[in-house]
């Protein structure tokens, strides 16, 4: 059934003025209240309304695109002469010079720019605006600024797959270059199209690299020597050695056989000082530290193997993961191990078993960096695990001073080259620590998030003003850091000599107590030798099962005891 | 002749290293310097008196140029435009 409405009108009524009238109220509809629906409904009593008047905001974030900068010069070269006369004739040029000078604009022009200009010149002449009023009042006193730290410069590993930044160098001399190492550190993570390239950057252009170094396999330690600056030495993922003449090309110049290399990444590799500047070793995970001669890469001139207890076996060998030598100190170096100790070695001992002049252990997993202090190479510093420590090389059972346990992985670190008691950390959060010892040594004095890879790599320029740290995913940042912390304060020296003193001679007086407190203990039992001999001959079996009887046995009691507990 | 007195005194007077007139289409009319450095100067200091008289004219249309000095580390380049000329003195201020 369809329900219609019809609205019927005359058509001489239509468009006609409407009438409107006016009516009193009336009730259309009243709807008394009902009670019994109210139990459909519960009371809530108090009611916690929150009303806000405030202003709506919104977040939005926005990032421009990154800008490629790129250096280009100018051309200049003449042109807006006029079509008829050739620049470069004399004559001509000559003739429509006088004809110019002769207009009276001309004259005119030059007699008002004239006047102009000899003011300002004459003005300069009488004062100079920038002169230095306040020169004495220098600022002997500078007013201590926090520590703080700027990005100067970020450079990006052009590859697609991205390898860690394994070592960073620079140019020794002019510091303006930097040889950054590229690997991929992952086990068996040989991605197809991995690039094998490290780079090296020329800080004016960091969109692209100044060489590409094109080795047989990807370089994991790569360091300039320091008297040449255009001679590097690289040493690759497959434990082969290579050095680098930049003069000469992307190819290495000469690359060590693999049979004579290592079996295992070169982790450690430094130029040593020698007459003919083309001496160098290097270190790595399969035990082995190895001399070379760059002239002849075929062998190496001496092999040591790193096995503390002195028998000289690779299977009892420590794997190396740090490599450090001193110019100062030509005849000692220093390896840093996988198994957190430190050994320390002689080059002029006769049979290899006496090179390593001795150990220092205390870090509780790899070393990964190992640095004497610029100032006081007898103080070194050594990274592992979650901590920095300080070490002199005359306590030999613990470091002298360390810092706090982090939260995470310490991976990198380095002295300042200006100031004695300054250091830097790298974390695997890709935070950069600045520590100044002097000043406080519970918390770095400056804590910087670079970026959010973790940091793997850490170099200081030469100056003491720069740093580079490089990252998991092959990004290098530079940071250039306040100058209170690059320059040196007034009695910093004494200070920290004094401080690595009191330190060296607290860690001598615990060692000589303990020393004696060992010889203590051994000189009672030969008094008491029944007691520790029963102790001594129970094996490993009659410990468990004395164990587990004593386990059951208070399980037992306990369930008795509960027993008791709820029957009474 | 005035002209060349006026050039002249310029040129000698303390500091002043050279003197140079561009005219509007970059020709160096007269220079004590050489060519190809003439033509660097005229180049270069023309865009940039163009783009300083247009700054200032920008901020207040009243406004015009009336001279341009920069100062560097090693000495200040003096620029004195015009409609159709541009004089450039470079001097080495008294230190």
């Amino acid at each position: 059934m369809e329900i219609t409405y019809t609205y019927t009108r005359k058509r001489s009524e239509f468009g006609r003025h409407c009438n409107f009238t006016d009516w009193p109220a009336r009730v259309t509809v009243d709807i008394p209240p009902d009670p019994s629906m109210a139990d459909n409904f519960v009371p809530q009593d108090p009611v916690d309304v929150a009303i806000q008047h405030s202003y709506d905001m919104s977040e939005h974030e926005v990032n421009t695109a990154r800008l490629q900068a790129e250096s280009r010069g100018v051309n200049h070269t003449e042109g807006g002469w006029p079509r008829d006369i050739n620049p470069q004739e004399q004559e001509q040029t000559a003739r429509f010079r006088k004809k110019l000078e002769k207009e009276e604009n001309y004259i005119n022009t030059i007699m008002h720019l004239g006047t102009l200009m000899e003011h300002c010149v004459r003005q300069n002449n009488t004062i100079n605006i920038y002169e230095e009023y306040f020169g004495e009042e220098e600022m002997a006193e500078v007013e201590y600024e926090p520590p703080s730290a700027k990005i100067i410069n970020v450079i990006r590993d052009p590859n697609i797959p991205k390898r860690t930044t394994t070592r960073i160098s620079w140019q020794p001399g002019t510091s303006e270059k930097l040889a950054v190492a590229y690997c991929s550190l992952e086990f068996q993570s040989n991605v197809e199209d991995m690039s094998f390239d490290s780079y090296i950057w020329d800080l004016v252009k960091p969109n692209k690299p100044e060489l590409a170094l094109k080795p047989s396999s990807p370089l994991v330690s790569l360091e300039y020597n320091p008297k040449d600056s255009y001679v590097l030495l690289g040493g690759c993922y497959n434990g082969q050695m290579a050095y680098w003449d930049t003069r000469k090309g992307e190819l290495p110049v000469e690359v060590s056989t693999v049979e004579a290399s290592h079996r295992d990444p070169v982790y450690g590799a430094i130029w040593l000082q020698s007459k003919t500047g083309t001496d160098c070793f290097s270190a790595s995970t399969d035990g082995q530290v190895l001399w070379w001669d760059i002239r002849k890469l075929s062998e190496p001139t001496e092999t040591l193997v790193l096995d503390i207890t002195r028998k000289g076996l690779l299977e009892n060998a420590l794997g190396a993961v740090t490599l450090e030598f001193e110019p100062t100190l030509p005849t000692k170096f220093m390896v840093g191990t996988e198994q957190g100790i430190i050994i320390a070695g002689n080059r002029k001992a006769k049979s290899p078993l006496e090179k390593i002049a001795g150990t220092y252990s205390g870090h509780l997993g790899p070393i990964y960096a190992l640095t004497r202090n610029p100032l006081y190479p007898k103080i070194f510093l050594t990274v592992g695990d979650w901590t920095a420590r300080i070490w002199s090389e005359e306590a030999k059972e613990s470091s002298i001073m360390w810092t706090k346990y982090h939260l995470s992985y310490l991976t990198d670190g380095c002295w300042s080259t200006v100031r004695p008691a300054v250091f830097f950390t790298t974390r695997s959060d890709g935070t950069l620590d600045v520590w100044d010892f002097l000043f406080k040594q519970n918390d770095p004095s400056l804590s910087l998030k670079v970026c959010n890879e973790p940091l793997s790599s850490l170099r200081l320029q030469d100056t003491g003003r720069v740093v580079a740290c490089g990252s998991k995913v092959g990004t290098v940042t530079l940071l250039e850091i306040s100058s209170g912390l690059c320059t040196l304060q007034r009695n910093e020296k004494n200070m920290v000599n004094a401080m690595f003193e009191r330190e060296t001679k607290r860690e001598k007086i615990l060692e000589a107590r303990h020393r004696e407190m060992r010889l203590k203990e051994r000189d009672k039992p030969e008094g008491q030798e029944a007691v520790p001999e029963k102790t001594a001959m129970e094996n490993p079996q009659e410990v468990l099962e004395r164990v587990r009887k004593e386990f059951f046995e208070e399980i037992e009691a306990e369930m008795r005891r509960k027993t008791r507990a709820e029957t009474q | 002749a005035e002209v060349e007195e006026t050039l002249k005194r310029i040129q000698s007077h303390k500091g002043v290293i050279a003197t140079m007139v561009i005219n509007a289409e970059g020709i160096p009319v007269r220079t004590t310097l050489d060519n190809s450095t003439t033509v660097q100067y005229a180049g270069l200091l023309h865009q940039l008196t163009t783009k300083a008289r247009s700054a200032v004219r920008d901020l207040d249309p009243q406004n015009d140029l009336t001279f341009l000095r920069i100062r560097s580390k090693k000495h200040e380049i003096m620029v004195a435009p015009d409609k159709e000329y541009l004089l450039i003195v470079v001097q080495n201020p008294c230190e």
